[in-house]
């Protein structure tokens, strides 16, 4: 069953079952621009899943994904799922879990929005909807329910 | 009550019975609005009237119900001219002026301003407009005004004209009516129809709403017309502008059908849609309302500074 395309990691994350397609957007959200010079970052694009029929993995090592970003993956992806390794070994897995409330993911799609006029804040999100899932701005009270354009990672 | 202390940036921070009793509140302070009687109530208080886009009419009436109550004011009347000219954020102008006043009005362009001032200021904010955002003290003068003239909101047919997609202040004030039962009746041109996710927020409230794109149907048996102004800024095609707005106007012979006690409300300015000749009619109500500023913001500002509903104790 185990058909590897990808080599193993040691040490690091495997962010696995994204929706196929958004593995470059899940690069851009883990800044793999500017990680550890020793580390090697892996993508797998368009691989076969059972449970999905299409998805995309992204292997990092030697890298712990912060909540802010965990969300951010949540929002693009909530199918998603994330191991972290430990000396080859998945010594931790689970599936992203949708927050109640959003913090500087996202910037507010309203430019007239007091968040997008240089004030000392956070966007904020609160979500309204979760199938399907759409957010509201705390500030603005506008709606979300695109997400890629308005990623702050962008 | 507890409204003592407490921000009012959005109608939703206000729980029905709240609502009920600033306009039973703002009942009583009428004669003193009128000029017929005197208040000190909130002697020795000072209002900061934060007012970072222009606008006569709220920024007089709110420093007119604080001069009534004995209070006094202090004014930004024209950012142009002030720090934030300088660049200064709002949120540092706001935290200055929570340490100088009791109480901040905020007017602003952007919206969600006032909910960031809220957060920043140690004293209570009251949102006087944000953008094309919240206008909860308008939406509260706008039910003083049909509870006074009908002694009630509950079971009132409200047909609201106009902006219906962007107009927010008509957001709040369906949601305010739809909290006191009132039947909703929307029309406005078909650009201009309201957002599904705004009808779908009145529906988890149990609101009653229709949809009816012909005035004249939509006013028969209906207590109150609401009509709103038709934004100028919020089309990019002048010429859809044009379109949309030429058709845009009350007819004053839909007025020979209503019931007696049939109100025409707006709040003002109007631009063309109320032609003038509908001010002398008994149906007209808009100048009413626009009195009715006065006693709703006293009451306001009684209940959140001193935390009393007005004159006469209580």
């Amino acid at each position: 069953m185990r058909e590897l395309k990808i080599t193993p990691i040691k040490n690091g994350t495997v962010i696995d079952h994204i929706t196929s397609g958004f593995a470059l957007e899940v690069l851009r959200i883990i800044g793999a621009n500017n990680l550890d010079k020793e580390s090697t970052v892996s993508v797998a694009l368009h691989v076969r899943s059972r449970r999905m029929g299409w998805k995309d993995i992204v292997k990092v090592e030697n890298m712990e994904l912060s909540p802010q970003k965990v969300n951010a993956i949540a929002l693009l992806s909530p199918t998603a799922t994330i191991s972290m390794i430990q000396d080859f070994k998945v010594i931790e897995k689970r599936p992203v879990t949708l927050p109640d409330h959003f913090t500087g993911v996202l910037k507010c799609p309203n430019p007239n929005c007091i968040s997008n006029q240089g004030e000392p804040i956070e966007p904020e999100f609160d979500v309204v909807h979760r199938r399907p899932l759409a957010l509201r701005c705390r500030y603005c009270d506008r709606y979300v329910d695109d997400f890629l354009p308005h990623l702050k990672t962008r | 009550m507890g409204l003592k202390g407490r921000d009012l940036v959005s109608i939703k921070d206000l729980s029905k019975q709240e609502i009920e009793s600033i306009i039973s509140a703002a009942r009583r302070h009428i004669p003193v609005a009128e000029g017929k009687r005197t208040s000190t109530l909130l002697d020795g208080k000072l209002l900061a009237l934060a007012f970072f886009e222009p606008s006569t009419r709220t920024r007089l009436s709110f420093e007119t119900a604080m001069l009534r109550l004995g209070g006094r004011t202090i004014t930004i009347a024209d950012p142009a001219v002030s720090s934030v000219a300088k660049g200064e954020t709002l949120s540092d102008t706001v935290r200055m002026l929570s340490g100088y006043a009791d109480a901040i009005v905020v007017r602003h362009p952007n919206e969600g301003a006032s909910r960031l001032a809220s957060q920043v200021s140690e004293k209570p904010v009251i949102n006087a407009g944000d953008g094309a955002g919240q206008h909860p003290t308008q939406t509260l003068l706008d039910l003083a005004t049909m509870e006074e003239h009908f002694h009630t909101l509950s079971g009132l047919k409200v047909v609201l004209m106009g902006d219906l997609r962007y107009g927010r202040t008509v957001h709040s004030l369906a949601y305010a009516l739809a909290l006191f039962g009132a039947h909703l009746v929307l029309t406005s041109p078909p650009a201009l129809r309201i957002p599904e996710h705004i009808r779908s927020d009145l529906a988890e409230i149990g609101a009653d709403i229709r949809e009816e794109a012909d005035l004249r149907r939509a006013v028969q048996d209906a207590d109150v017309l609401y009509v709103t102004r038709i934004q100028k800024e919020r089309f990019g095609d002048l010429a859809e502008y044009a379109r949309v707005s030429s058709g845009y106007r009350l007819d004053p012979s839909i007025l020979e059908e209503v019931k007696p006690s049939f109100i025409v409300m707006h709040p003002l300015p109007r631009v063309a849609e109320i032609p003038s000749e509908v001010d002398s009619s008994s149906h007209a109500a808009y100048f009413r309302q626009a009195f009715l500023a006065v006693p709703v913001r006293m009451a306001l500002l009684s209940l959140i500074l001193s935390g009393q509903p007005g004159p006469g104790g209580g």
